[in-house]
């Protein structure tokens, strides 16, 4: 064995090229294996846009629906509550919807929803996670003697009103979130879809 | 040994024996110069088991390991996960080529004489690694919970039962954890399967690798480089693994990888000794297929067992199949360790033996029938005597001189 | 090495090309690119099979991207009750219900193929022919006295098996065909809505899509496999180049 007139250069280039084919190669081979942590077709499944019949909600009323898992609230407001709603603002944390990442640009109002009577948010409380509680009647409650409707989160007692908005004084910071979520002609609401008939 | 001061890795070697370790296993290892295609299987079987270990580790993140709900998973990792048929096929074709390169490798030190003295104990090893793989193939095979799982489990299992004095009922009924194959034996599999043969298989593999690197690897030759050596005390037939062994290994990798990609990607099943397609359909405890083979690198050892029409001896001959390998560096008693230097008697027995291996491999996967049980009869035959008659032919026959160097190659 | 070679051929019996059965088997030439073969298989499925047989490890969004069936074309005719696009193609037959009606559950499909391979069941779906001694009043050449009815009789029309002159050959000089007299053949007594070939190729689909449904990567694991190979070949030159360079200090 003997290193005598060694081609040095000759060495480093196919060094590279076998470490560099090779390298391409590892990132090739690395795809499927990261990939595979991606949802799944069960998960995209189960993720898929929900849809809902929302006929057979009375004014005032609450249907839970699941969407990817997580309960969806659609509450039936009556003219009356929504009249009630701009007299709540002075008492709210974020009146206004400042925070955009809450709702859909199409929710950016007083209402937080499509159509005013129909509200659509995630049942995840904005806090840590727990599923805020309904209740539609305006009257005192043990929570809060001047009650006008809305969710209550039995964790950590947040308080929301009609639009989901949060009341100054609940651990939670944020206004509970509305999901995408579009009309199929007046009684299917799609959960899960921005655009109409998308 | 080049120990760098006032630099990172010379105070990583300070309180860890880094560059020293790389340098006794790779950049100064001294190996054989006349290494020839024999000698890939080595590096092979340690790549398989890479690919095994991480491709199971993924498929562990969406199999079942429930009689509900295993078969279900496997479809789904089929179907849903993305890419998961890639990593399901590169872990069944995988077990396969692991299989093909243990096997090749075993058969190199055959050839060779490598588990003569002084590297028995290598051999050892070695065959601890094989009867841990067998276990570990087996034990993967029940996971997919098809009707060959099933009862390919079924079959096994019952070997144990014919221990006499009621020790192999209670045995059988013991491995099981109920009065049959069910999601109990599946779920001890699992966890056997996926952690402790894996931990036992790599551990195994890292004394086999020290016990190989104390005493210096053989050759095709048998010569011992360690008897002529330079002024420097290196082997005059050796060069360092690193990097002439370890560019030469890539090149068989590759060539390996091509096989074994156009296996994968274009014959997944084998043809149904790697996927057996009665495995396609769930385990059912009620309904037998009607031709239960095992896969087929378990063959010969299958062939051995029906060969024996009693059942007792046929599983004690199937045991013995794989005890005397064991013993296989005690039974050799030729003064030469290549069979390029025994005599014709061990070649011809060497290359008999070989072919018998195959045919009864084959065997295995076939149907019992008339010729099928005369010809499984007639290579175990073959098998035995080759070792049971080395004492004796390795002591009469004349060999040939062996040279001082090593011979052929570059 | 030679030696070795003749000796393993000659120990290696002859291997008879027939099903368990030793019934013979036709030729299913699969052909999963063709897609309009596929969807009519899906279709031919859907209207005959699935009623009965589920395809419960698939989902019918992986079908429709597959074959290339629009979303709405497939909710209107391969999507029944109330499913949703994403969901697995199980059924709504209950397997106590079906087990009291047929004898057995009949089974789910979606690995048939794989299981009993195409041959099999395009031999299979071809192969029914009257019994009266059957609860279903038909029997099966490859099943023996398969518990399911012949769904697709109303298409094949009926098929006995008996005695019916079999096509041999043909006459060198005039081309004309040669038959002769075979017993326990298959023949067809009366035809159905389809002749005798359109039938095969509506079969021929079915399986197909069969054959797409055991394994849906199959066309794709392919193309991959190519792309893979090539990669491969490349990474071998300088892989082989750097192992020539480094062992010319080895003499």
């Amino acid at each position: 064995m003997s290193q005598d007139g060694v081609n040095k250069g000759r060495r480093t280039l196919l060094v590279g090229a076998t470490a560099g084919v090779g390298a391409v190669g590892a990132g090739f081979l690395a795809v499927p294996f990261v990939k595979s942590w991606l949802p799944s077709e069960k998960a995209k499944a189960a993720g898929a846009p929900a849809k809902v019949d929302i006929s057979k909600i009375e004014p005032g009323a609450m249907l839970t629906a699941a969407w990817r898992g997580k309960p969806v609230y659609i509450a039936r407001r009556t003219q009356e509550t929504l009249d009630n709603l701009p007299a709540l603002n002075g008492r709210l944390k974020d009146p206004e919807n400042s925070n955009k990442e809450q709702q859909p640009a199409y929710a950016d109002n007083i209402n937080r929803s499509r159509k005013p009577e129909f509200i659509v948010l995630l049942g995840v409380c904005t806090h840590l996670g727990c599923a805020p509680k309904y209740f539609a009647e305006v009257q005192p409650e043990a929570f809060d003697a001047n009650w006008q409707g809305g969710w209550f989160c039995p964790c950590h007692g947040s308080r929301f009103d009609l639009s989901g908005r949060v009341f100054n004084g609940s651990p939670a910071a944020s206004n509970l979130v509305v999901p995408p979520y579009s009309f199929e002609g007046d009684n299917v609401l799609v959960i899960g879809v921005d655009e109409e008939n998308a | 040994m080049s120990k760098q001061q006032n630099t990172l890795m010379g105070w990583i070697d300070d309180r860890l024996p880094v560059t020293q370790t790389y340098e006794k296993h790779m950049s100064k290892y001294y190996a054989p110069k006349n290494f020839n295609f024999w000698y890939f299987f080595g590096v092979l079987s340690m790549m398989m088991l890479a690919n095994q270990i991480l491709t199971g580790v993924w498929l562990t993140m969406n199999f079942v390991p429930s009689a509900e709900g295993a078969f279900a998973s496997v479809e789904y990792i089929m179907r849903d996960v993305e890419w998961g048929w890639l990593i399901r096929y590169l872990h069944s074709t995988g077990a396969t080529f692991f299989f093909i390169a243990v096997y090749l490798h075993m058969m190199r030190a055959i050839l060779y004489g490598s588990y003569q003295k002084p590297r028995e104990l290598i051999w050892i090893f070695g065959m601890l690694i094989y009867l841990a793989l067998m276990a570990e193939a087996f034990m993967g095979y029940v996971l997919p919970w098809g009707q060959m799982s099933y009862w390919g489990a079924q079959v096994i299992i019952s070997l144990f039962s014919v221990i006499p004095f009621g020790i192999g009922d209670a045995l059988t009924e013991w491995i099981r954890g109920d009065f049959l194959i069910s999601g109990a034996t599946l779920n001890r599999f699992f966890a056997l399967h996926v952690i402790a043969v894996p931990l036992v298989i790599v551990m195994l593999v890292v004394l086999h690798l020290l016990a190989l690197h104390e005493v210096g690897s053989n050759n095709p030759d048998g010569v011992d480089i360690k008897k002529l050596k330079d002024e420097n005390g290196k082997p005059l037939d050796g060069i360092p693994f690193h990097p002439y062994y370890t560019v030469h290994d890539l090149v068989g990798i590759v060539v390996f990888l091509m096989i074994f990609c156009t296996v994968l990607f274009f014959f997944p099943e084998g043809n149904g000794f790697m996927l057996e397609y009665a495995n396609f359909e769930p385990a059912n405890g009620l309904k037998t297929p009607a031709h239960i083979a095992p896969v087929w690198y378990f063959g010969a050892f299958y062939a051995i067992l029906r060969a024996v029409p009693d059942k007792l001896l046929g599983v004690i001959a199937m045991a013995a199949a794989i005890a005397v390998l064991f013993v296989l560096p005690w039974l050799d008693r030729s003064p030469v360790k290549s069979w390029r230097y025994k005599g014709w008697i061990s070649k011809v027995f060497i290359v008999v033996f070989a072919a018998a291996f195959v045919e009864l491999t084959w065997l295995g996967t076939q149907p019992a029938n008339d010729l099928n049980t005369f010809l499984a009869r007639f290579c175990s035959v073959i098998y035995f005597g080759f070792f049971l008659l080395m004492p004796f032919y390795t002591r009469m026959e004349k060999t040939k001189p062996v040279p001082e160097r090593v011979t052929g190659g570059h | 090495m030679k030696k070795v070679f003749a000796l393993i051929a000659a120990f290696i019996p002859a291997f008879a090309l027939a099903s368990e059965s030793g019934v013979h088997l036709d030729k299913h030439l699969t052909d999963l690119t063709d897609t309009a073969s596929l969807q009519r298989g899906a279709q031919t499925f859907a209207n005959y099979c699935m009623g009965c047989h589920s395809l419960e490890h698939a989902r019918f969004n992986r079908v429709a991207r597959d074959l290339g069936i629009p979303e709405d074309l497939m909710k209107e005719n391969l999507i029944f009750a109330d499913k949703q696009f994403g969901e697995l193609m199980t059924i709504g037959m209950q397997k106590e219900d079906s087990k009291r009606w047929f004898g057995a559950t009949p089974p789910d499909l979606t690995l048939v193929a794989r299981v009993r391979r195409p041959d099999w069941v395009y031999t299979y779906m071809r192969s029914f022919y009257e019994d009266p001694s059957r609860p279903w009043g038909v029997n099966n050449v490859v099943f023996k006295d398969v518990g399911m009815p012949h769904v697709l009789a109303d298409l094949q029309g009926r098929q006995v098996k008996g005695t019916a002159q079999v096509a041999v050959g043909f006459d060198t000089l005039t081309g004309q065909e040669i038959t002769e007299e075979h017993e326990g053949v298959l023949y067809l007594a009366e035809e159905g809505k389809l002749s005798a070939e359109e039938y095969d190729k509506v079969v021929y689909d079915l399986v197909n899509f069969l054959v797409y449904m055991a394994e849906p990567i199959a066309v794709e694991r392919e193309r991959i496999g190519w792309w893979v190979l090539l990669f491969l070949a490349i990474f071998f030159v300088p892989v082989y180049m750097l192992n020539k360079e480094y062992w010319r200090d080895v003499k």
